[in-house]
């Protein structure tokens, strides 16, 4: 059952193979049992989500039942959902119990989903080895010593570990997909405005969007049906014709055009996992795709420019943290300032202030021109080469991380080694497409490689069925740690 | 590009991050490093290119002038730090 596809889980609880109350206790009880090593999972609620089971099995009773009815999901603890404490990752919001449901929350309660449970994260999604999290570091279920990314490093774990049927993420520069490659598993961040960030906590708003983390590219075509949509409460939500991401799973890759940008299969790959890639697009081949050669002239400037966008955006979002209305305050303060001043340095863990040191040294008062519009104006440059590449190609490929995944602590001391673990998906988010991270494979210490797979604007039913067709003549992404 | 230890108060101040002398020379020599890597977009041309704010270029809907959230303040004020009456409390400002 474990192995189940999403599809196959549905399937056996509409013909009541299985109730979704037992599926739900199976994975409580692997929780229980599993996460005090993995440190998947920040929070969960064993009375709550066997109520929602409950309610489920009456939905399958009455043959009410939609697709993911009945199915325990994890949720990024990024997400509000009422009831529930919702942390971030961060000491700021270790109290917090929502009040409200975010939009995807929302989307698979009234699916009758069941919300298993509240995944661990970098804070304030600020990281990409999950070790920035107040409530520590996740274990990468394939090496117990190694991170399993970030910063839905929690959710990626889960989904490896069996811990869940399928998980939610967010992705600002590369979260869904870096820890999705890190941990051998299948995700998808769509384009820009398709899934609304209503109740989803705010790092870089011109940036951030929710996405599904699961076992295959089919499993998230599923998910991604429930969770996209218009959402008025989201400014940036796009109104769009509901579609079937899964509609195209089956159509013949022949003739498909894989466009390979030469920038990242340059230095600083790692050459196991370039190895991967390479083996995987000989696999594209022989599925009847050409390859083409392309070139993304400004995506070395991705990751200064992103450093740049994020921080501000963050230090604008996270000044809501006060200590007045939500959130921690600090225990002792003489007057209002200090409070402030107490209540955040307490309450956030160190990237996180130095991402807001960051963010508002390049928005004051001097360095405005210099740093913020130059990185807004690179990021129009980046945009663009994505729009010439794609007159050439249906999709581009590459690796989604440069390295498989790295020691607990190997990246502790030095943010900026850090920031590089991204170099390869940074680039999408700036340009609002979307992109997905598949498993391909194993490289050095036997950890899991991850395919890059970028599509144009709305082009996510494409991307799906780019890696449906892989993983139908390949078998990477069924394989388990666990 | 390396940034003084008046630059690095400065922002603390800025931001509203208390910070003691060891956390402020930390954040100086992680901040230089990461200020050299964001150097590297200095050399680019960029004269006649649009900034570009965001993902999609949209223009922000408007929608009619009417009451669409229902009155939640006890919900909200029930996860405050410190509230009374129907108030938010923080330490007195005004004399």
């Amino acid at each position: 059952m474990l192995n189940y596809s999403l599809k196959q889980m549905g399937a056996a609880l509409r013909a009541k193979e299985i109730s979704s109350v037992e599926l739900t206790r199976l994975y409580l009880e692997r929780i229980a049992a599993h996460n005090p090593v993995y440190n998947a999972y920040i929070t969960t609620d064993e009375k709550t989500s066997l109520e929602q089971a409950c309610l489920a099995d009456e939905m399958l009773a009455k043959g009410e039942a939609q697709p993911l009815t009945g199915i325990p999901i994890a949720q990024k603890d990024i997400f509000c959902a009422k009831g529930w404490r919702t942390t971030c990752g961060s000491r700021m919001l270790s109290d917090f119990i929502a009040p409200y449901d975010a939009h995807v929350i929302e989307q698979f309660n009234k699916a009758g989903a069941i919300n298993l449970g509240k995944t661990n994260m970098d804070e304030f999604a600020m990281g990409s080895s999950n070790e920035t999290s107040y409530f520590g570091s996740v274990r990468n279920p394939w090496d117990q010593e190694r991170v399993p990314g970030g910063s839905s490093g929690g959710a990626a774990a889960a989904v490896a570990a069996r811990l869940c049927a399928a998980a939610t993420g967010t992705d600002t520069g590369g979260s869904i997909r870096q820890p999705a490659a890190l941990c051998g598993i299948s995700g998808i961040k769509p384009t820009y405005g398709t899934v609304s960030r209503y109740g989803m906590i705010a790092f870089a708003s011109s940036l951030d969007q929710a996405g599904p983390m699961a076992r295959s590219a089919e499993d998230c075509a599923l998910l991604l049906n429930l969770m996209t949509g218009f959402d008025e409460r989201d400014s940036t939500s796009l109104q769009r014709e509901k579609e079937d991401y899964a509609r195209d799973l089956d159509q013949p890759l022949k003739g498909l055009r894989i466009g390979l940008p030469k920038e990242f299969f340059a230095e600083g790959l790692s050459s196991d996992v370039a190895s991967r890639v390479e083996e995987a697009l000989s696999e594209y081949r022989k599925l009847g795709a050409v390859t083409v050669d392309i070139s993304l002239p400004n995506s070395r400037l991705a990751v200064p420019v992103y450093y740049v966008l994020a921080p501000a955006e963050a230090s604008s979002n996270l000044s809501r943290y006060d200590g007045v209305r939500y959130g921690y305050r600090a225990p002792e303060y003489a007057d209002l300032s200090e409070m402030y001043e107490q209540s955040r340095s307490q309450g956030f863990g160190a990237e996180v202030k130095r991402r807001i040191m960051i963010g508002t040294y390049v928005l004051s008062h001097g360095y405005y021109d210099a740093y913020y519009l130059q990185a807004q104006k690179i990021r129009r440059l980046i945009a663009q080469d994505f729009a010439e590449a794609f007159k050439s190609c249906d999709v581009i490929m590459g690796p989604t991380s440069p390295s498989t995944s790295f020691r607990l602590g190997e990246k502790g001391d030095d943010p900026v080694q850090m920031y590089l673990s991204d170099i390869y998906t940074i680039a999408v988010n700036l340009a609002g497409l979307p992109g997905m991270s598949i498993p391909c494979g194993f490289g050095a210490n036997n950890m899991p490689a991850g395919l890059q797979i970028i599509g144009n604007y709305f082009d996510e039913a494409r991307m799906l069925n780019v890696a449906h067709q892989y993983q139908l003549a390949t078998d990477w992404h069924s394989r388990s740690p666990v | 590009m390396s940034l003084s230890t008046d630059d690095v108060q400065k922002v603390a101040r800025l931001a509203r991050l208390a910070m003691n002398d060891d956390e402020i020379e930390a954040a100086r020599s992680q901040l230089s490093g990461i200020f050299q890597l964001i150097e590297e977009m200095q050399a680019v041309d960029t004269s006649g290119i649009e900034p570009m704010s965001h993902a999609q270029d949209l223009t922000q809907r408007l929608r009619e002038d009417r009451v669409t959230e229902p009155d939640q303040r006890e919900l909200f004020q029930s996860i405050a730090p410190q509230v009374s009456s129907g108030l938010y409390l923080v330490p007195q400002v005004i004399e």
